[in-house]
């Protein structure tokens, strides 16, 4: 993984040190607290129902064991002793005071964290799909250009006081796991026919109150133009971006008025001007990068997959973990791991305790090269196991709570902290999600439904990506009483879609009951092994809500 | 008297305002013959007006100020030839000055005085200086002195801009050898 070398350092030591005089301008009142809202945003500090949330920065998801453990120490020393893992692959701690933030700061710099621009009207995190990297079906390795436009937006001056906030995500497999048809930039990085790195560039994604998925504004441009050409991006939406509404202020509304044909006319133009400019990319600066992200030396472990064969052959319950939450490696003998941060009643999906940290961190060197990743589902993952270690890992996880074998079932609830904590929702995510995990339990039949994605947002700003759900639960305000409007048809990754509301929205009670009856509909309706989203494709949304509704007026 | 934060080669120092701003279009008329003498800073809307009408004005002692909304670049190529331009924030939160004077360095190579006017704080002045700008109002509420101190921030930045156009990856690589880079791909 990418490493601090003296520049990243030292710029880091004097944002910690610009941000600890900011604080005491605030407590001594020199700062107002109009003033002093856009600088903490830009530091991940929001002021939510109890108290401050920092959030973390994870740059694209990756950890290394030291971090998890320091995540781990700033959890147990100045917060509740647990940590929130989010959908942008970063951490929120939602318990903080504003006096301890500043040293939160310095301890996460002595670790090469931050928290900068996980919030504010600026470019957010980078993100990239979990298994970046080791994915059997990867194209090219993301990471690199990730971090080069990591540091590129890293306090970008023309681009600090965006009209909104401003999402990248950069994804290069067979398959999109990394939502970038939901970024306000997406990036598709691939192969062109002489073999050279190119960009499809989208624009225009974004969940929210008006979802959206992004255009494609710019095939084949060359990867070392990535930095010039988002930077032509972000110049036109800077300058014509809306600023009168907040709810108009991203970009896809941007380029909804001009139409994607005129807008790309118009980043063109502006990319014209720019293109071989001194940001442009050098063959340096990219192995400089990638060499951080050299594989680790990998042991010849061609003999483990017959050793965990016999093991999934004697244990079912070992078996039923390896088919949901282990994946395909580049490497022979290696695996990837989810470590399912989504055991039901026990923990609100995306929630691991300082025990839980320490004890991934453990296993991260233990069976692997020191890595940890975040995915964007909210679970952690190891990136490099080897096949014949996996049953003792499982056993460990199982013990630590971490080893529910639902990856990518209905009870891998992606789940924004809702009503319990922020103070934008309209209602609580947390017990709804975990009632549906209550309901379905029953791990046979959750593996027999297949692939099923279930997310909840406690509000229209989405955090949970609720529109991207096959099945995707909204928190609504009605008369100040909480409701839940359920949309069907949701979809992430290449065959991207958006849900459609299924009809009037229901109380936090009916929700399981309701979950009951989509999920049955599924059932009467499959045809062989279908998936959920496949089903529902081929019979649209009128037996789901024929279903749902039947009972009403009886 | 007024003081501004003027940034010269020997540095960043606080001077007295020699312009008199004129916000409001509707009454910078009157108020520019009470100032006949001194360099004030016109609207642009006036100042457009100004050009084309009969009246002789002195380019030499007149700057413009650029309001975020306002459309200038179809009369950029004349602006240059005044010793000062303004740009306004309406509110530090508002970004759009930040590309203004980006575009006014680089794209049309103004090289006379640069000013942000409006909700010019502190926090906000290091940005400010990266994207050109030369000299700051800085709210009239707020201690000059210690706004001052906002430019002293940083002394290591990732990406070039119109301060310093080279990222620090291509200095970086000075200490490497350099690579032949033409038609390479990872």
């Amino acid at each position: 993984m990418y490493r601090y070398d003296q520049y990243d350092l030292e710029l880091l030591e004097q944002r910690t040190a610009q941000f600890r005089d900011q604080v005491a301008r605030r407590l001594s009142g020199a700062l107002s607290e109009e003033e002093f809202l856009p600088l903490r945003l830009q530091n991940g500090l929001y002021l939510q129902r109890h108290a401050y949330m920092l959030r973390v920065a994870i740059p694209y998801g990756t950890l290394s064991a030291n971090q998890l453990r320091v995540l781990a120490e700033i959890a147990e020393r100045w917060d509740r002793g647990y940590g929130h893992f989010t959908t942008r692959q970063n951490v929120q701690f939602n318990w903080i005071h504003l006096e301890d933030a500043p040293d939160i700061m310095d301890r996460l710099a002595e670790a090469e964290m931050h928290a900068i621009q996980t919030s504010g009207n600026v470019v957010r995190n980078i993100t990239t799909e979990q298994f970046a990297g080791v994915a059997a079906d990867e194209v090219m390795d993301p990471r690199p250009l990730a971090e080069i436009l990591r540091q590129w937006s890293t306090m970008n001056p023309e681009f600090a006081f965006l009209p909104r906030k401003f999402k990248i995500a950069i994804s290069s497999s067979a398959t999109d796991r990394a939502a970038v048809k939901a970024h306000d930039v997406g990036l598709y990085l691939y192969r062109g026919e002489q073999g050279e790195a190119l960009l499809k560039v989208l624009v225009g994604g974004g969940l929210g109150r008006t979802p959206m998925l992004g255009t494609v504004i710019r095939e084949a441009l060359p990867w070392r133009h990535l930095t010039t050409y988002v930077e032509a991006v972000l110049r036109v939406y800077n300058r014509h971006g809306r600023r009168d509404n907040k709810y108009k202020a991203r970009i896809k509304i941007l380029v909804q008025a001009l139409g994607a044909d005129a807008f790309s006319t118009e980043v063109e133009r502006e990319w014209e001007q720019i293109k071989d400019s001194p940001a442009t990319i050098t063959k340096a600066e990219y192995l400089r990068v990638a060499a951080h992200f050299a594989q680790p030396p990998y042991a010849d472990a061609e003999g483990d997959a017959a050793i965990v064969a016999a093991q999934r052959q004697a244990s079912p319950a070992f078996a039923r973990w390896c088919r949901r939450n282990v994946h395909a490696h580049q490497v022979a003998g290696y695996a990837c791991v989810t470590l399912s941060t989504k055991p039901g009643m026990a923990a609100p999906p995306g929630d691991v305790t300082s025990a839980q940290m320490r004890a991934v961190a453990d296993w991260a060197e233990q069976y692997g090269f020191g890595e940890i990743r975040v995915s964007h589902e909210q679970n952690l993952i190891l990136p490099d196991v080897r096949q014949r270690d996996l049953y003792a890992l499982w056993q460990e996880a199982e013990a630590a709570g971490l080893a529910t074998a639902n990856i990518g079932l209905l009870t891998d609830v992606i789940a924004c902290p809702g009503g319990d904590y922020c103070s934008l929702a309209n209602a609580r995510s947390i017990p709804v999600a975990q009632a549906i995990q209550a309901r379905f339990q029953n791990l046979d039949f959750l593996h027999d439904l297949g692939e099923l994605s279930l997310n909840i947002s406690g509000c229209v700003n989405a955090c949970g990506h609720h529109h991207l759900g096959n099945i995707g639960v909204l928190g609504v305000d009605k008369n100040g009483e909480e409701w839940y409007q359920v949309t069907l048809g949701g979809n992430q990754g290449l065959e991207a879609a958006i849900g459609k509301v299924i009809g009037r929205a229901f109380r936090a009670e009916e929700m399981p009951d309701v979950i009951d009856k989509i999920v049955a509909t599924f059932c009467t309706h499959r045809a062989g092994d279908e998936s959920f989203s496949e089903t529902y494709t081929r019979i649209g949304l009128a037996p789901f809500k024929e279903r749902v509704y039947a009972q009403e007026g009886v | 008297m007024k003081h501004i934060i003027r940034v010269l080669p020997a540095g960043a120092d606080i001077v007295v305002d020699e312009w008199l701003l004129l916000h409001d279009s509707e009454t910078a008329l009157s108020r520019l013959a009470e100032h006949a003498m001194q360099r004030v800073i016109l609207p642009l809307p006036l100042w457009r007006t100004l050009r084309d009408g009969t009246e002789s004005f002195d380019p030499s002692s007149t700057g413009v100020w650029i309001a975020s909304d306002d459309e200038y670049e179809d009369v950029a190529c004349e602006l240059l030839d005044l010793p000062l331009i303004a740009v306004d924030f309406p509110s530090f939160r508002d970004g759009r000055g930040y590309s203004v004077a980006y575009l006014l360095r680089t794209r049309y190579g103004f090289r006379g005085e640069l000013r942000a006017i409006g909700d010019v704080l502190r926090d906000q002045l290091f940005y400010m200086r990266r994207c050109g700008f030369d000299s700051f109002e800085v709210r009239a509420d707020k201690d000059i002195r210690d706004a001052l101190k906002g430019l002293a921030a940083y002394t290591i930045r990732y990406q070039g801009s119109v301060d310093d156009p080279v990222p620090l990856f291509r200095k970086r690589a000075e200490a490497a050898p350099s690579l032949p880079d033409e038609h390479w791909e990872p």
